[in-house]
């Protein structure tokens, strides 16, 4: 993780994961399209103070968060987290499915 | 005369040992060789052998990539690492937390800790509701994983007769008939199992340890795979392999035309990605008798040659025993980030 890894929430690493999941894209692929979503360079796609204050200001959750009404992880994250990178979450469409959103 | 400097490094066993700059060179070459002689692949270039010595003779504990270079991860744990293999009491959720929030994963399976889906059948509604509560808390991706584990189809635990039982008889034709039986129950198996985790809402579905019974296991996940990216489309599929060769315990069981018996990761990729697979898992054997600069050369002389063959991300499995990784438990630091290190720059691998 250390050695190699993106860090997951920390930075982007789970929106690239996801986007290597949903669409299949490699690497240099999913990084460029999750930086271009989230309108970053792809140096602060790998930065973890760059990613806090960007995953802050969209509400689509952090690794530590000062508790406050704004605080935004699980579910209502991947809700945003769906919307910003034009995706189905599979879990949120259960979701709005069983809370008769949907 | 001064003696030559040594360099610390270990054996694939993970004892520490310590290597001249001329003797590490020739295990890089004697690793590359053996790659190629058995995959039929083609050679590191020579500015790729330099990289492998810089990289084990690089000063540091820990050494890293470069900015820029970093990859994500998936799992095949079963997010059971932490409340069972380090015996402390946490409920499932709270441990895919602990990833996702402490130790900064991109992402977890959840699984039974007897992890095969033949057992997860069982209990997979209650394996589901596991998953859905850690799904509504947590941010990133959440599989479920398991093995297919086709050995626990025979008898006396299983439906079918024992090939490693009738092939020592000289029974062939009914050890064939036997694994291609199994594959049918495994596949069924699998899908009811994919079916609890997609009605749940999960993220991925990760066949792991696939082949680790021969041909007729890797048949099994790549039917199941088919079925489950058919069925249930947004919950993408990891096939993850059992070793860097798929052994022929059948022999003559083909996919799409191919037969798997002895096939290496860049043509096992390809089938990966014929059966719907989001993610291939690529293996490549440790060997415990050999010194880590000849592990990881022939390490990444395999998965230099799947990752090109690959259209799909393919992620390298770093765990205990394979992908250079010493055949350890605790796993020591300075060779698995040696070791992550050489995959990524080298092999441009998609993940972990």
């Amino acid at each position: 993780m250390l050695a190699a890894g993106m860090g997951g929430v920390r930075t982007a690493g789970d929106l690239v994961l996801r986007m290597q999941l949903a669409k299949k894209m490699r690497i240099n692929e999913a990084k460029a399209y999750v930086a271009e979503k989230l309108n970053v360079s792809l140096e602060e796609l790998c930065d973890v103070v760059a990613m806090s204050e960007v995953r802050e200001d969209l509400r689509i959750g952090l690794c530590h968060v000062e508790p406050c009404n704004l605080e935004n992880n699980g579910m209502e994250a991947k809700f945003r987290i769906a919307e910003k990178l034009g995706i189905t979450i599979n879990s949120v469409e259960r979701f709005k499915e069983r809370s008769g959103i949907k | 005369m001064t003696e030559a400097k040594k360099y610390f490094t270990r054996l694939g066993d993970g004892s520490s040992i310590h290597m001249t700059a001329e003797e590490i060179k020739a295990d890089i070459e004697a690793g590359v060789a053996d790659a190629v002689d058995r995959g039929k692949i083609d050679a590191l270039t020579p500015e790729e052998k330099q990289k492998i010595f810089d990289i084990v003779t690089m000063p540091g504990k820990i050494v890293g990539v470069e900015p820029g270079k970093e990859i994500v991860m998936s799992n095949d744990s079963g997010a059971y690492k932490i409340n069972v293999k380090s015996g402390i009491p946490i409920s499932v959720d709270t441990e895919v937390l602990i990833y996702e929030r402490v130790l900064g994963c991109d992402s977890v399976d959840v699984g039974n800790t007897d992890y095969n889906y033949k057992t997860a059948k069982g209990v997979a509604k209650r394996e589901a509701s596991k998953l859905k509560n850690a799904l509504n808390i947590s941010i990133m991706p959440l599989f479920y994983g398991a093995m297919p584990n086709l050995g626990f189809y025979t008898k006396p635990d299983g439906p079918v007769d024992n090939w490693a039982v009738l092939l020592p008889e000289g029974r062939v034709k009914e050890s064939m008939d036997a694994q291609e039986e199994a594959v049918h129950h495994a596949v069924r198996d699998i899908v009811y199992v994919a079916e609890q985790m997609n009605d749940v809402g999960a993220d991925g579905f990760q066949l792991d340890t696939s082949g680790a019974a021969g041909d007729a296991d890797f048949l099994a996940s790549l039917k199941a795979c088919e079925e489950i990216t058919r069925k249930f489309p947004n919950m993408g599929v990891e096939i993850g392999m059992a070793g860097e060769f798929v052994l022929g315990m059948h022999g003559k069981l083909k996919y799409n035309d191919v037969r798997l018996a002895g096939l290496y990761p860049h043509k096992q990729v390809k089938l990966a990605e014929q059966a719907g697979a989001s993610i291939f898992g690529a293996v490549v054997n440790t060997n415990c008798n050999k010194s880590f600069p000849w592990n990881i050369s022939r390490v990444c002389t395999f998965l230099k040659a799947c990752s090109e063959a690959a259209v799909i991300p393919v992620h390298a499995n770093v765990g205990m025993g394979v992908n250079g990784i010493p055949m350890c438990e605790i796993l020591p630091s300075d060779m698995v980030s040696r070791a992550d290190k050489a995959i990524v720059e080298i092999c441009k691998l998609d993940g972990f």
